[in-house]
């Protein structure tokens, strides 16, 4: 194709691409430099129902005057991404200075807001991702060997999970699992604990979010894995047959290596969502027990009064960093197999 | 059809006498748009200011819990998308930071006299809001389980901690609950426990938090001593998950709010012996001191800034009728009015309690914001037992230090 008739057809979404993902970048980008002005604060007498003190309040007018000067803010530089709540050179220097064992070294720096959240974000993203892509194919080698007039049915309950809205799947299995609930009435039962609740440790919240996180994705890499089934070429297929090899053989040598560029798109789909894991920890009100990167940036944006606007920028700058280092071992083999097509 | 014709006629009629007869609050024209939170007492303040809408004073509403993230950009703007915002004693301080709304001495000394001197807030001498209820959590016991064990109602968190044992041992296996979850709820308790010993949360007159002490230490003691007489759930709970586990029977001391004190005795309640036998008072006291464990918040309404001034005075008057007496007599238990001629209810009793045994006002400080947060996100390892008080303590000065400095208010 020309290179211009190329650029004709591409125009249109690279404008698209350029407004709608390079800007916002770029500005979240330019935004993680910045922090809010030196407050101009005041002692006032504030009174109210109960009674009068004398407290500090903000000037509005000076720090008005500050805010129409320089409407960014006070430049920082880099220190947001390296202060306390991300990158935190200087405790983790600390630690490693004053710290006796690798043990104490890693409680310490697990004790780190950004990397508690980096430990579960890595745990979840590395355990659900391979559990997702061997449910789905399992789950679609099994869908595509059921009679052909059950078939309809059974896959429409097979994608349930996933029309779910995360949140409201999230919160169902939340309310099965309360002690008072099915799933965690029937654990207590099983395990013989009456005080058994999946809730109030650290580990059980871990698996709890894992099993979700797979119960939620399977049927992804199900839809995708059945339709890679249906174009199986049936001669190479046959011949195996004729050659003697059983199901199982057949599975091993023939569907999966047909199958593996499909699960390499589902690989690279399923890091980049569950690199981004935020809905399970709000649903499970776990929190207490698992943060992840989306949810420090939410907790920036939410939870105080005013939005701390430079440090969700900062999380959500490493978040894109942490997105392709991730997928680079798998682009790269992308890029391989197309060089060694052309 | 006939039936409808009539039923629409009448409909209409009672909709046209309800506009005559409500039309007249004195306001000429304007326009009033409220945004406030969603609750029972605020949807009645809502409700009596909308009988002010005529053909000339339009009057709308925005009543949703995510009031909080929408007032400060809605009211930057000019003219403000929402005239009347109505807050609360942390939410009313981004509004005065960013100088969002404006003074009401010249409305209140026109249109104001219905109110009380205890109802306006001042600061620097300028009214900015005007208070009409107030809220606090307070303690909710069960009259007959403590009386059938032999208990009187705990003063202290000593107390309550020796009859949750006498409980516990009556067959309550987690006598006490809490609004522990993880986050705002979880840092409003340590608040109200630690205004409980008469301390300052900062230095006075800067920004720097002064927790990290004696009684910074007794209060993270006392939370978890609470956690090991709650349920396993704990860390889940907030005030909507407290009511249940209530009504099951399971607790029978909790710290709760006020506000959901109604909800508690209701008549409609799905338990009505245990509504009938719970009670309420002021959050026991720690250590020796004996000032409640409990904030006091007021909710009030402020004007937006950004807006002509004919909307601010249709708004002013539109919302005296909004906390007139008059609404208070239609709506005695849906919260401890600071309105003038308030008589104290059952479901008051606890704040009422409170409030005349010394609790302490939540902190209107421009910083406050930035210590809950921290506070939110981190007690909850200690309480799970992996970490020391210490090392608690230390994590929410490093997270609030962190975030105050980035916010401006440290260097």
């Amino acid at each position: 194709m020309p290179h211009k008739t190329f650029l004709a057809f591409i125009w249109p979404s690279l404008l698209a691409m350029v407004l709608f993902i390079a800007l916002p970048i770029f500005s979240v980008g330019y935004q993680s430099l910045f922090v809010e002005h030196e407050q101009v604060l005041i002692i006032t007498e504030n009174c109210g129902p109960f009674g009068c003190s004398d407290e500090v309040t903000v000037d509005a007018q000076a720090m008005a005057t500050l805010r129409a000067e320089q409407p960014a803010g006070r430049f920082n530089g880099l220190s947001t991404y390296t202060n306390a709540s991300h990158l935190a050179t200087d405790e983790i220097g600390e630690i490693f200075a004053t710290s006796e064992n690798w043990n104490e070294i890693r409680n310490r720096i697990m004790n780190l807001p950004f990397y508690k959240a980096l430990a579960f974000t890595l745990a979840y993203t590395f355990i659900v991702t391979p559990l997702v892509i061997i449910l789905g194919f399992i789950i679609a080698v099994v869908v595509n060997a059921v009679p052909s007039m059950l078939k309809g049915p059974v896959i429409f309950f097979s994608l349930i999970p996933m029309l779910v809205t995360p949140l409201v799947g999230s919160l169902v299995l939340f309310w099965m699992i309360d002690s008072r609930g099915i799933i965690g009435a029937a654990l207590q039962v099983v395990f013989d604990n009456p005080t058994l609740s999946l809730k109030a440790s650290p580990t059980l919240t871990w698996i709890t979010l894992f099993v979700y996180g797979v119960w939620h994705s399977a049927p992804f890499a199900f839809v995708v894995f059945y339709a890679g089934l249906q174009t199986v070429p049936q001669d190479t297929m046959e011949s195996a047959m004729v050659d003697g090899a059983n199901r199982w053989e057949r599975i091993r040598f023939v569907i999966i290596p047909y199958l593996m560029p499909l699960a390499t798109f589902i690989a690279l789909m399923q890091l980049m969502d569950n690199f981004r894991v935020f809905e399970p920890i709000i649903g499970f009100s776990a929190a207490a027990s698992a943060t992840s990167l989306s949810y420090l940036i939410y907790n920036d944006l939410r939870a105080a009064e005013s939005p701390l606007f430079g440090s969700a920028a900062a999380t959500s700058m490493l978040t894109i960093v942490g997105v392709v280092i991730l997928l680079l071992p798998v682009l790269r083999r992308n890029w391989r197999e197309f060089n060694r097509k052309a | 059809m006939k039936m409808q014709l009539k039923s629409a006629v009448a409909a209409t009629a009672l909709i046209v006498a309800g506009g005559t007869a409500w039309a007249d609050c004195g306001i000429e024209s304007g326009s009033v748009r409220i945004l406030s939170n969603d609750f029972a007492a605020l949807h009645a303040v809502a409700e009596w200011a909308e009988q002010c809408a005529s053909d000339t004073v339009e009057v709308t509403k925005n009543q949703t819990e995510e009031h909080k993230n929408i007032q400060v950009p809605a009211l930057s703007i000019d003219p403000a998308t929402y005239t009347v915002a109505v807050v609360a004693t942390n939410s009313i301080v981004p509004l005065l930071n960013d100088d969002l709304i404006r003074p009401l001495d010249d409305l209140v000394a026109e249109h104001g006299g219905q109110l009380q001197e205890s109802q306006l807030i001042r600061v620097n001498g300028q009214i900015m809001a005007i208070a009409f209820m107030a809220n606090s959590q307070h303690l909710f016991y069960r009259e007959d389980v403590l009386a059938a064990n032999g208990l009187e109602v705990p003063q202290t968190f000593e107390e309550m901690f020796a009859a949750a044992e006498v409980l516990k041992a009556a067959g309550y296996e987690t006598p006490i609950s809490s609004n522990f979850m993880p986050g705002w709820n979880l840092a409003a308790e340590f608040v109200n426990t630690y205004l409980g010993t008469g301390n300052d949360f900062f230095e006075p007159g800067s920004a720097k938090l002064a927790i990290n002490n004696e009684d910074g230490l007794a209060v993270l003691e006392t939370m978890k001593t609470m956690v090991d007489y709650m349920s396993n759930d704990w860390a889940t709970f907030d005030s909507n998950s407290q009511k249940p586990i209530w009504e099951a029977d399971e607790a029978v001391l909790s710290i709760s709010w006020g506000s959901r004190a109604g909800a508690y005795i209701a008549d409609d309640s799905p338990a009505p012996e245990i509504a009938a036998a719970t009670a309420f008072a002021a959050s026991p006291g720690i250590g020796d001191s004996n000032i409640p464990t409990a904030a006091l918040w007021w909710d009030g309404f402020t004007i937006a800034k950004n807006i002509s001034d004919e909307d601010a005075e249709a708004s002013f008057i539109a919302m005296m009728r909004g906390i007139s007496p008059e609404m208070m007599a239609e709506n005695l238990d849906k919260a401890v009015w600071l309105i003038d001629g308030y008589e104290p209810t059952r479901a008051s009793s606890g704040v009422i309690d409170g409030i005349s045994k010394g609790a302490r006002p939540y902190p209107m400080l421009p910083y406050m914001g930035i210590l809950h947060t921290a506070l939110g996100d981190n007690l909850s390892e200690f309480l799970q037992g992996q970490e020391s008080a210490e090392q608690a303590l230390a994590d929410i000065e490093a997270a609030y230090t962190t975030a105050a400095t980035e916010a401006g208010f440290l260097n």
